[in-house]
């Protein structure tokens, strides 16, 4: 049962990433490259009616986690306190700077708003790479302090940063170089794949350049991720111990490289939601990649006196985890038929939505 | 230890009474909203749909802040109150799970399709959408009310060893005897905000003889939904929410109504008066003799039994902000009632749009219900202090154990001001779109 809810949660945090990602991707690519009013129309029109419906399965991975592994949501939450708020108050500036722009025309009053919205999108999508840092990383569960715990074994709290910027210092920070790393990826991942849905969602001017600049992104990326795999052994030492044990698991990275190079041949792609396709791939497999290297910790300990969290020591009773298992059943279908009926009535390009002109 | 406790509650009466300014609109209004369109399909008189869309610009606006400050509250149980989520996370996570999943999602895809999709829909489909949103809000409600009746009169739980609450009958949640009431009380509720908004924006224009025709359905649709919702949630639900506090909470009950003694034969109803809580009596006193016995137990000399019954450890903490907060929300109820009656009749006779002063009362109202709504909640929520989960687990043992004084007050003040900027920004775009005015369609 807890395996079920497990497999749940990190499903639909991926379509958060995937669906989300492309609106945070959107964001960045609005900050640095979109020049002219037209450029800007055209990319809020592409999000326009969808990020608000995205975000909610942010919401809705966090009632889950909630639900199922109260202990972890618990623990992470308060320990990670100042992250999560700071990624509240970029998400309230990033919808305010999507939702009020349009409302006034006034020079000063849009450019505030562009880049609220664009800066916020840069920073949560930073935020969020840094935060899957933090997970693979570890914490010091009980806050131990020369060797004695000063907590519950489960409980702990980070400051933002250590004054060594570094992941094997005692007193750890959320960021530090090895988190700000997965930062990096994360913005240049979902700038890749914001870019690939406005190619996808309209006709826009910007779409020929945005060609360019998702295939020069791609070599960065490509460069980031491998980097990360040389060092990946300094913070997680047996990384490929799951990937041995359980074989299959190598679709995983199989799907991100696919991902990964196939954005290369993005100019010559025939269809122009071909793109997305790829940096889907690459974001799910990125996702599930990391998961499975750490599974079936959720949470690593990173003393050696108090355990890691697992999935099986953070999950709620098994009564309460089975009944959810019917009315879960029936939401998700329900889910699935809104996101089809809202793609199919929004469906094909976008150019004139008439987003924020109220 | 202590000040940590203070302003993790502090950020947490904040934030949720900052949030619930927007739902309570948003539920209300989505009803009012459907009413026109539907009003529109039937009829096909232009100036319905028309008015549709301009309470969907109000609804969409609103929609954007309750969305906004609506997740700072579902991170807020991790973050402040981690000890509370890991002891009953099985438990009011079923409701808020469902919540997300049953309600976020319907409410936020069909909203965009209700806001940009009358073209590519058309009407019926746009009605449908409309519905949909309506339906999708309610829901949120229901499960929150769910959530929030568990904590004041738990069902369907066992307490382990180590102290967890674990769910053992998933459909006591649902059949708890809190929630009924509690969830038509409050949706009663913000029905009335909803009317007394529209209708205070008809009077606004039918006073400035702007948008007039519009001004005179705005008034006769909000002094029609407000009539009926003002008289549905003094009675029959704010009298069964009463009740179901006298049978389960009945020292929030002594402290609500300001009884310090139990009186022989029969309580008497207070409508003035200060609490004294040093010498434990209330000053300046009016009250009514024996009535509020009788709309308790239907018998005019039932005793009630007065905070004197009690072990001072379980009295709510802040005995007079419960009796101020439930005072000034049935007194405002009372106030509800008397000018929409009068509104009514004066409707009915055919006068309402040129007797002035009531449609100046009218505008004048629209803050009050939003007033109700907050001191109802503070009523519930002080009320059930010192206990977090009624009866078992108190509030000093909810907080998150590591996150200090400091972090909180640092991130309180951070959602003060950025909070003061989200309702400035609200209330000068919503005061643009009502001075705009609904446009009619053919003229342009
Ligand atoms: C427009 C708003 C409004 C008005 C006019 C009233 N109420 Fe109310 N009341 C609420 C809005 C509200 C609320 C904010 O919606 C609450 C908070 C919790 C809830 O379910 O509803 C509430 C709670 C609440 C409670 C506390 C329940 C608890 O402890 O959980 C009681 C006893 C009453 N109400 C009783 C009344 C009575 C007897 C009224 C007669 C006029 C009344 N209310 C009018
Ligand atoms: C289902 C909905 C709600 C839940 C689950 C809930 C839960 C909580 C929790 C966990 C606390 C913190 C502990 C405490 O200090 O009591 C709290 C306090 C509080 N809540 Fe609620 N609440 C809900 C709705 C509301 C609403 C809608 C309002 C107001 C509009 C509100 C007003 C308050 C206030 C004022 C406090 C502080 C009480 C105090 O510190 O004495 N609550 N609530
Ligand atoms: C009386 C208490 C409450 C009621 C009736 C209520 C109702 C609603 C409604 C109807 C909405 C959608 C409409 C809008 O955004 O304006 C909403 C939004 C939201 N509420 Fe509340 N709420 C209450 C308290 C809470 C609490 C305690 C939480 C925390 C768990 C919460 C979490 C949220 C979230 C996350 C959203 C955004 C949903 C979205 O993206 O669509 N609410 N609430």
């Amino acid at each position: 049962m807890e395996l079920f809810w497990y497999i749940v949660l990190m499903t639909m945090l991926a379509v958060y990433v995937i669906l989300d990602g492309y609106d945070f991707g959107a964001g960045i690519i609005h900050l640095f490259f979109a020049k002219t009013e037209k450029d800007k129309k055209a990319i809020t029109n592409a999000i326009g009616p969808f990020w608000d419906a995205n975000e909610v399965w942010l919401i809705a991975s966090g009632g889950i986690l909630f639900f199922a592994f109260p202990t972890l949501y618990a623990s992470s939450f308060s320990g990670f306190y100042l992250p999560l708020i700071m990624i509240l108050w970029l998400l309230i500036f990033r919808a305010i700077g999507l939702e009020l722009r349009g409302q006034i025309h006034n020079r000063i009053w849009e450019a505030i708003w562009d880049k609220a919205f664009g800066i916020s999108s840069l920073l949560l999508a930073l935020f969020f790479g840094v935060a899957l840092g933090n997970v693979v990383r570890g914490v010091n569960l009980g806050n131990v302090v020369n060797g004695v715990s000063t907590h519950e074994a489960h409980f702990f709290f980070l400051p933002l940063w250590n004054p060594t910027f570094s992941p094997h210092a005692e007193a750890l920070g959320v960021i530090d170089w090895f988190t700000l790393l997965l930062g990096v990826i994360g913005v240049v991942s979902l700038a890749i794949h914001g870019a690939n849905w406005i190619i996808f969602k309209t006709n826009s001017d910007l779409n020929t350049k945005l060609r360019k600049v998702i295939f020069n992104l791609n070599i960065v990326l490509l460069v980031l991720v491998i980097i990360s795999i040389l060092i990946w052994h300094l913070i997680e030492p047996k990384p490929f111990h799951n990937f041995f044990k359980y074989p299959w698991l190598w679709l995983f990275p199989i799907i991100t490289l696919t991902g990964l190079l196939g954005l290369f041949k993005i100019k010559s792609f025939k269809k122009d939601g071909y793109g997305f396709i790829f940096s889907s791939l690459f974001l799910f497999g990125g996702l599930t990649t990391t998961v499975s290297s750490i599974f079936p910790k959720v949470l690593p300990s990173t003393n050696d006196i108090n355990p890691d969290l697992t999935l099986y020591n953070v999950a709620a009773d098994e009564y309460g985890l089975s009944v959810g298992v019917y009315w879960f059943a029936i939401a998700i279908v329900l889910v699935a038929v809104y996101m089809f009926i809202q793609y199919k009535v929004f469906r094909g390009k976008m150019d004139d939505v008439g987003y924020g002109e109220h | 230890m202590e000040d940590m406790l203070f302003y993790d509650r502090m950020q947490f009466a904040f934030t949720i009474t900052f949030h619930y300014l927007f739902p309570q609109l948003t539920m209300g209004l989505s009803l009012i909203v459907v009413y026109f369109k539907g009003k529109y399909l039937y009829s096909e008189i232009e100036k319905y749909n028309d008015a549709a869309k301009f309470w969907m610009k109000i609804f969409a606006l609103n929609f954007a802040m309750g969305v906004v400050t609506g997740i700072p509250m579902e991170f807020q149980f991790g973050t402040n109150w981690a000890k509370f989520s890991e002891l009953t996370g099985g438990i009011i996570g079923q409701t808020l799970a469902m919540e997300g999943m049953f309600s976020f999602f319907l409410e936020s895809s069909f909203l965009g399709l209700f806001i940009f999709g009358e073209k590519l829909l058309g009407h019926k489909l746009h009605f449908v959408t409309g519905f949909l949103v309506f339906l999708g809000s309610w829901a949120s409600g229901y499960l929150i009310i769910a959530t929030h009746s568990w904590m004041q009169h738990p069902v369907g739980y066992e307490i382990l060893e180590n102290g967890r609450f674990v769910l053992n009958n998933f459909s006591a949640l649902f059949s708890n005897p809190w929630l009924l009431p509690s969830y038509f009380h409050n949706q009663l509720a913000s029905v009335i905000t909803a009317s007394f908004v529209v209708a205070a924006i008809g009077a606004f224009y039918i006073l400035n003889n702007k948008h007039s025709e519009f001004g005179k359905l705005f008034v006769k649709t909000g002094v029609g939904f407000g009539l009926v919702s003002s008289i549905l949630v003094a009675f029959p639900t704010g009298d069964l929410v009463a009740k179901n506090v006298v049978k389960h909470q009945p020292v929030t009950f002594a402290a609500m109504e300001g009884i310090f003694e139990t009186e022989e034969g029969g309580s008497e109803i207070v409508l003035i008066g200060q609490p004294n809580m040093l010498e434990q009596k209330l000053d300046n006193k009016i009250a009514v003799p024996n009535i509020l016995s009788f709309l308790t137990y239907q018998d005019w000399n039932a005793e009630i039994k007065g905070l004197n019954e009690f072990d001072k450890s379980t009295h709510p903490t802040n005995i007079p902000g419960l009796y101020y907060a439930y005072h000034i929300m049935v007194g405002l109820g009372t106030i509800f009632i008397g000018l929409m009656l009068l509104a009514a009749v004066q409707l009915f006779r055919k006068k309402l749009y040129t007797t002035k002063w009531i449609l100046w009362a009218l505008m004048f109202m629209l803050p009050f219900p939003y007033i109700a709504n907050t001191t109802g909640w503070y009523t519930a929520e002080l009320g059930r202090q010192p206990w977090l989960v009624y009866n078992l687990l108190r509030t000093a043992d909810g907080a998150s154990p590591t996150v200090s004084a400091g972090n909180t007050l640092f991130t309180l003040l951070g959602f003060i001001g950025l909070y003061l900027l989200l309702g400035l920004l609200f209330l000068m775009l919503a005061g643009k779109i009502i001075n705009k005015g609904p446009q009619l369609n053919n003229t342009h």
